[in-house]
């Protein structure tokens, strides 16, 4: 026994040493392929975008944002993401609180469906909305004679999104939760919390940093999807496009400058909300590792 | 975790104020016509919603804000008959506005008789759009089967404009050969062996003959090929017309179910007089579309158009006859068309 436990180490520092030593030829290009791929497949294609969107110099570019129908498409974009991403803010939240921290039946169930608009095409999220909610639905008649619309003007836009963006915030939070387990939680009870109390101060604050990422993951679909939104949009101009149909309708008007100024705009807020996930990682790094507890 | 509390407050805050400033923006306008048209119609109607409201302004003094939705006319009807509040349709196609008629009730069956020239404002034909030069010497619908040419035309399958390539070449070839049906179908059938790639819509087959250089002749919308002319380069691109090519009508129609619940008849009504008005019919030959009556137009716009024999969709017994013939499942179509033969 003394022997075992004396060449343990030895062997395990042995075999991690042999898992890294790699040649300097073998590092060099591995690291070149993994430089190469990111430069060929995600900063040529967005460089692209904004050597296009400012070929024929700012002005143009500030004059194709200008336009009412694009500034329409801006607009209507940010007021989609700003309900949708609340909403699921909410729900992931819950969602993935009831899984992790609870057992009941039908949980597995529950984790299914919530990872069900991962695997259903955009294209059929949009379509079951028109089933539910068009002229020739069971609903239809209703919301007709009470002159609610839903398909092919804002809210149409929103339920879209939403059963789109459904799975970010739930998706990342269930494995986090579910790994810090419910020790911190008990505490807090066996201390008198009520349960409101142990959720806001304990529960939350472990979780923020995934909660922020998931947010931010959800927000940037929000703002990008295609499909499902533009299946319920109608296409009225300046209306009911969000950016994306903007840039589709813009490029197919021989359009280019304006078509990729507004993907540019859309690629700008992408890259700013990972540009303050990245600023907030390298501020709060200490805490985010000890949250993660990995 | 208070302020962000606080944060999402505001946030909620900021999306009912603009939800609300929306339909204030929305009830300010005295009223807003919806206009749900098909892909090419994009030029032509920003013109002529700004001419024509300009116009009911100074008729009625009333403001009147055009809204348009563009699309493939198959899709835009399809829109409509799911609920899409069209106040008037402008599509590439009859039976796209049949389909809405049929499906909901909000337009008569006899939409077509309500307004002059079947309801079609303008018109357009089908012509051929080749490289600079016409290095493969282009001329008539003949060239277009000799050994090497290619042809782009988009799918009859799926696309309204392709359908119109289809019948104007079989007019051709039945004018060619006296008539003969059979002989025409043989043309056709020759035709489409040389046709590398069948696109879905017309903007499609475009791209594939602009942008990736496939192919010696693009058969196009006369509208389309103008515009992609003006757009993409005189350098690059140039025009031939056939000898003989079809008369393509785009109709437009009064969706009166639409109209009456939203009480809009009499500023829809007008919108699509004016279409035929002086000035509506100088619009439409700006933008490459045949006016109805070309005396109306601008000489300076109608003399672009090259002087051709153009047949009819009654000479193929109406759309009615046509489509299931021709372009139904085992129809014409399916029957000569072999991918890659």
């Amino acid at each position: 026994m003394a022997l075992d436990t004396s060449t343990a180490p030895t062997a395990s520092s042995k075999l991690v040493k042999a898992a890294t030593s790699e040649t300097r030829v073998a590092r060099l290009t591995l690291i070149a392929v993994a430089l190469g791929f990111v430069a060929l497949f995600l900063l040529l294609p967005l460089a692209t975008v904004f050597i296009e969107a400012f070929r024929k110099g700012p002005a143009e570019f500030a004059t194709a944002l200008r336009d009412p129908e694009t500034f329409s498409a801006i607009r209507l974009t940010l007021i989609v993401a700003a309900i949708s991403v609340p909403l699921n803010l909410v729900f992931g939240v819950a969602a993935s609180w009831a899984i992790a921290k609870f057992e009941f039946k039908g949980k597995a169930f529950l984790t299914t469906l919530i990872d069900l608009p991962f695997s259903v095409s955009p294209v059929i999220s949009g379509l079951v909305f028109v089933l539910l909610f068009g002229a020739n639905s069971a609903l239809g008649p209703f919301l007709q004679k009470h002159g609610i619309h839903i398909l092919f003007a804002v809210p149409g836009l929103v339920l879209a999104t939403v059963f789109v963006t459904f799975p970010f915030v739930a998706r990342e939070l269930i494995p986090l939760m579910q790994e810090q387990g419910t020790s911190d939680e008990e505490a807090a009870l066996s201390l008198g919390a009520t349960g409101w109390q142990t959720f806001w101060h304990v529960t939350l604050p472990n979780i923020k940093w995934g909660l922020l990422y998931g947010v931010l993951l959800c927000n940037a679909r929000a703002m990008g999807e295609f499909g499902a939104v533009s299946v319920v949009s109608g296409h009225i101009r300046g209306q009911t496009n969000t950016m994306p149909l903007q840039v589709e309708i813009l490029y197919n008007e021989y359009n280019f400058v304006a078509a990729f100024a507004v993907a540019a705009v859309l690629a700008l807020l992408a890259l700013v909300t990972l540009v303050l996930k990245t600023a907030l990682e390298i501020r709060y790094s200490d805490e985010i590792a000890a949250s993660r507890r990995h | 975790m208070r302020s962000n509390r606080l944060a999402g407050i505001m946030k909620l805050a900021l999306v009912v104020g603009s939800l609300q400033l929306g339909s204030a923006g929305i009830a300010a306008a005295d009223t807003t016509i919806l206009n749900v048209s098909y892909d090419p119609t994009r030029e032509l109607y920003k013109d002529f919603n700004a001419a024509f409201a300009e116009k009911w302004k100074a008729d009625t003094g009333e403001t009147v804000t055009i809204q348009t939705s563009h699309g493939g006319s198959g899709k835009q009807a399809r829109s409509v008959i799911d609920g899409l509040e069209a106040d008037v349709v402008t599509l590439a196609l009859e039976a796209d506005i049949d389909a809405i008629a049929q499906a909901t009730g909000k337009i008569p069956a006899d939409w077509k008789a309500r307004l002059e020239n079947n309801s079609a404002p303008y018109t357009s034909t089908i012509v051929f759009l080749v490289r600079k030069g016409n290095p493969k010497g282009i001329k008539d619908w003949g060239d277009l089967t000799k050994d090497g040419i290619q042809v782009i035309t988009p799918n009859p399958k799926t696309s309204g404009g392709a359908r119109w390539n289809f019948l104007a070449a079989w007019a051709w070839a039945r004018a060619a050969n006296n008539g003969d049906d059979a002989k025409a179908q043989e043309y056709v059938t020759q035709l489409f062996k040389h046709v590398p790639v069948l696109d879905t819509g017309a903007r499609g087959a475009t791209t594939t003959f602009v942008q990736r250089g496939l192919g010696d002749v693009l058969l196009a919308w006369e509208n389309e090929a103008y515009l992609s002319l003006e757009e993409l380069g005189p350098d690059n691109f140039e025009i031939v017309t056939p000898s003989i090519s079809i008369k393509a009508e785009p109709p437009v129609a009064l969706v009166d179910g639409n109209v009456d619940a939203k009480d809009t008849r009499k500023v829809s009504e007008a919108y699509l007089n004016y279409l035929y008005s002086d000035a509506g019919q100088k619009i439409a030959a700006k933008h490459y579309y045949r006016p109805f009556k070309p005396e109306l137009a601008d000489p300076k716009d109608t003399a672009r158009f090259a002087d051709l024999k153009l047949v009819t969709i009654d000479e193929f017994g109406g759309w009615k006859e046509a489509q299931p013939k021709f372009f139904a499942d085992g129809g014409v179509f399916d029957q000569i068309y072999k991918p890659g033969q």
